[in-house]
């Protein structure tokens, strides 16, 4: 607001005719806002909080418990051995998957980005994934690429070489049910991040190469030295969102093993362990809810840690 | 010179390969829609297309009695569609409001909203079934709806956007005698139809996609949507190999269709979502 603004204002006074009250910048952000604002609250802010409380709680099939626990519920879930190994297997997969899936979106973009002809075609295809849901990808790798018989696509390749058929998901050493699950999520995510990189790679100003080239800097050296830099704010961005992403991994792990017999002990990511625990059989919100707040903060030492490492917490907020 | 040759016919290699392993699931999942049951479990060996395209496999997914493929898919667009709309309106007003509103406490309410950014929507489910649950949304479209209609990231990318707008616009308008909600209505919107297409079919795609949420709230067959259906294929004890491909195929329709009329917005909004500034 300007000064001559705020003075005619508070000369004129609450009484003048000419103030309404639609003039209140507190009512328009509020109707602007408010809305936002409330349903966050109901839905997010309050949920988490409740969970917070019940996680305290003996909470089993209510959510208006009495019968306070104190640390009991966290202390089962960290003596539980089957929480702590999905714990493990989702650092893993994390430290796994978000840098591979970081590289080679970029190696990606860097190829479509430098191609002359059918740059548009490249593009398309590689972002076509996009469309496709995760229960969609998971039931083309479990049935068709990776079915176990010879009759599967993968298995049917590998034969030609003279291997024998492998049941991908049916067996645990060694654990092909990995290439299985780290594949879907791959080929779901790449096009999507390239395309972010690819803008990203647009923006690098050209005379910064031009300049580079005669100082002898071309190919690798200038990726490395003037590609790479400008990319920062967009690598950073990217990172998290992956980081996100495989945190609430559930999908396709959930696609790609369960059976009417259930899910099976091993690659069991953190959500799979708490969705049955919460809504499964026994209904125990006050475990679950435990398991979400731990899991919660795993979260955000990752955030933090990997925010420390890239240099995304410098940056300012706008 | 002729290391350049050598260097462009290696990128185009490497992209040609790309390009044909990114295509192979959909190739399998065409296949997989058009070939006969025996073709499909086929012990021995793999049938790279059927010779006889089983079109009825189509009509036949519809009439499966134990996923009810046709109702879900109304749900879900039911759902894709209200959710879009109301996240545009929603998030978008609450946007400019943090983009334009000189209160003081703007910013503060902008980082509560960054703050449960944070927080992956994933880890929220059991206390956010809870609430859900407690409100008597189980199997409901309420229940599918309501929960996902606030998003942070669509109303942070919607501020970052606004942010950019030009002033000089909206000044103009408001020396015009409009008012802020008059502005945003005709001066604002009208002139960010493509940054909101993008939002939209982010969200569109999001929404029809989604399978957690809706698989703790559809408890009931008739709040299935067809992701949840499609899962219900997958892990049944009778495997129905042509029936689950060809409905995996019909739920791709409307998104399929979607890339390929609105393939430069789509594109064009990832770009500009703002992640990059």
């Amino acid at each position: 607001m300007s000064e001559q603004a705020l003075e005619r204002a508070t000369a004129a006074g609450p009484a003048s005719p000419r103030r309404k009250w639609t003039d209140s910048p507190h009512l328009w952000f509020w109707i602007f806002v408010g809305p936002f604002v409330a349903g966050l609250l109901v839905f997010v802010v309050i949920p988490i909080l409740w969970s917070v409380w019940l996680s305290f709680y003996d909470a089993r099939n209510t959510v208006t418990p009495t019968h306070f626990v104190g640390f009991a519920n966290y202390s089962r879930m960290l003596e539980d051995p089957s929480f702590r190994s999905s714990l493990v297997t989702f650092v893993l997969f994390a430290a796994f998957i978000v840098p591979t899936t970081f590289v080679l979106s970029l190696a990606l973009a860097v190829l479509v980005g430098g191609a002359r002809h059918a740059q548009a075609f490249f593009r398309s295809v590689f972002f076509l994934p996009t469309a496709c849901s995760y229960v969609v990808a998971a039931m083309i790798w479990r049935h068709s690429l990776f079915g176990g018989t010879a009759a599967g696509m993968l298995n049917t390749v590998i034969g030609w070489f003279g291997a024998a058929p492998i049941a991908w998901l049916s067996i645990v050493h060694p654990p092909w049910y990995w290439l299985v699950l780290v594949t879907v999520r791959l080929w779901l995510q790449v096009g999507f991040f390239m395309v972010l990189f690819l803008a990203a790679l647009q923006r690098v100003p050209k005379h910064l190469y031009e300049a580079a080239a005669l100082d002898g800097a071309t190919g690798w050296k200038a990726f490395r030295y003037i590609t790479l830099p400008q990319l920062r704010a967009t690598s950073t961005a990217v990172l998290m969102l992956l980081l996100v992403n495989a945190f609430q991994a559930f999908d396709e792990f959930y696609n790609v093993l369960s059976t009417t017999g259930g899910y099976p002990p091993y690659a069991r990511p953190p959500l799979v362990y708490l969705f049955n625990i919460a809504l499964g059989n026994g209904q125990d919100f006050g475990d679950g809810s435990a398991g979400a707040v731990i899991l919660t903060l795993i979260i955000a030492i990752f955030a933090v840690l990997q925010g420390r490492l890239t240099g995304i917490g410098r940056r300012g907020d706008t | 010179m002729r290391a350049a040759v050598g260097v462009r016919t290696a990128r185009y290699l490497v992209l040609s390969v790309a390009a044909l392993i990114f295509l192979v699931p959909f190739y399998l999942l065409l296949r997989g829609a058009l070939s006969t049951e025996q073709q499909l479990v086929g012990i021995d060996h793999w049938t790279w297309f059927p010779s006889h395209p089983q079109w009825s496999n189509f009509a036949d997914t519809f009439r499966n009695s134990t996923v009810p493929l046709g109702r879900s898919m109304i749900n879900s667009l039911v759902i894709a569609v209200t959710q879009t709309v109301l996240v545009l309106v929603i998030s978008g007003m609450a946007g400019y409001g943090l983009a334009r509103s000189t209160v003081r406490y703007a910013n503060a309410v902008f980082y509560l909203i960054v703050a449960t950014l944070l927080i992956p929507a994933a880890v929220t489910f059991v206390p956010s079934f809870v609430m859900v649950s407690s409100l008597g949304w189980v199997s409901t479209l309420r229940g599918l709806i309501i929960p996902g209609l606030f998003q942070s990231l669509a109303t942070f990318l919607f501020r970052q956007y606004f942010l950019g707008f030009p002033k000089e616009l909206e000044e103009a308008a408001r020396i015009d005698g409009a008012g802020p909600l008059r502005t945003f209505l005709f001066i604002v919107i009208p002139n960010s139809w493509g940054f909101t297409a993008a939002i939209a079919t982010i969200t569109f795609i999001g929404s029809w996609n989604a399978f957690l949420w809706p698989l703790v709230i559809g408890q009931d067959q008739s709040a299935w949507t067809v992701q949840v259906s499609l899962s219900t294929y997958i892990t049944a004890q009778s495997v129905d190999l042509s029936g689950m491909f060809s409905a995996a195929l019909v739920s791709m329709v409307p998104l399929l269709l979607m890339f390929l009329f609105l393939q430069r917005w789509i594109v064009a909004g990832v770009e500009q979502t703002g992640i990059n500034e």
